[in-house]
């Protein structure tokens, strides 16, 4: 039985996702900074989609870069940004610079009995870069389903790590 | 998600519950209307018909652009839909990357009680 995962749009500019996980917050935090295992989990096996590279240098001011492969898209596509903040095993936050507008993500881990509450905060510039991140994949045909959930992650937040 | 539609949902009840915006609604539902119009018609002051058309706006019941100095007001029902639906396709995107999460974590975890059990011994 998987732990439900929220999500809320808590103003304007602001979305909120949570989720509870079956582990301590020192290795829930391992997995989003380490990018061996950070490759394992970050591309859902049903997107269709693959990760070519990714690259973390996990403290202040150090930069981070995934790039993608995608059955419908020529070119890998790259998602990149930088670290604004890195206290292990609790608090992680950084930019997503591919676009003008994209959002500054935050994560915090707090454990609960040997569990994990992670609390993902994304705080985009205006209300409608988070519009368009919403609904970047909105009308678009049936067979472009796959595409639709690949632009959902790179509108949203192409998080590092 | 539920949490959100519950909260959307009482802002809409709460910006139906008054006679007026009702029919502000019913009025926008034939035409496009200036908030100048609005106030004509309902008979009311300029700064209580914007009252009003910001409380159904905030519900995401109306839309309002400014044009000039007019200020037009539109329907603004389907949003409410079309962003709940959004919202849910980017609620399944994170369930799914969160449940390999899930299985990662958990799979650490365990070799990391094991070590300790090693360690133990």
């Amino acid at each position: 039985m998987k732990n439900d995962t929220t999500v809320k749009r808590k103003s304007e500019r602001e979305l909120v996702v949570t989720r509870t996980f079956n582990a301590p917050t020192r290795i829930v935090f391992e997995a989003w900074t380490k990018p061996e295992l950070f490759k394992l989990w970050w591309v859902p096996k049903s997107s269709g989609m693959s990760l070519l590279s990714c690259e973390q240098d996990v403290r202040v001011g150090g930069r981070y870069r995934l790039e993608f492969k995608h059955p419908a898209a020529p070119e890998p596509i790259a998602f990149f940004g930088q670290y604004l903040e890195v206290i292990p095993p609790s608090r992680l936050a950084w930019t997503n610079e591919e676009s003008d507008d994209g959002p500054i993500t935050t994560v915090t881990f707090e454990e609960k009995e040997g569990r994990t509450l992670l609390v993902l905060h994304e705080l985009h510039p205006s209300k409608e870069a988070l519009d368009r991140a919403l609904s970047a994949a909105d009308g678009m045909p049936e067979t472009f389903a796959q595409l639709d959930e690949f632009l959902l992650i790179r509108g949203a937040s192409a998080g590092p790590s | 998600m539920v949490q959100y539609i519950e909260t959307r949902f009482d802002t809409s009840f709460a910006a139906l519950s008054d006679a007026t915006r009702r029919g502000v609604l019913e009025q926008l539902g034939r035409a496009d209307a200036s908030i100048t119009d609005l106030a004509a018609k309902f008979r009311m002051t300029l700064t209580g018909m914007k009252k009003h058309v910001s409380v159904l706006e905030r519900a995401g019941l109306v839309t309002t652009q400014k044009i000039g100095r007019v200020r037009t007001c539109k329907l603004g029902l389907r949003r409410l839909e079309e962003e709940s639906a959004w919202i849910e396709r980017y609620r399944q995107l994170w369930a799914a990357r969160f449940d390999e999460l899930d299985t990662i974590v958990e799979e650490l975890d365990r070799r990391d009680r094991m070590n300790a059990r090693k360690h133990r011994e």
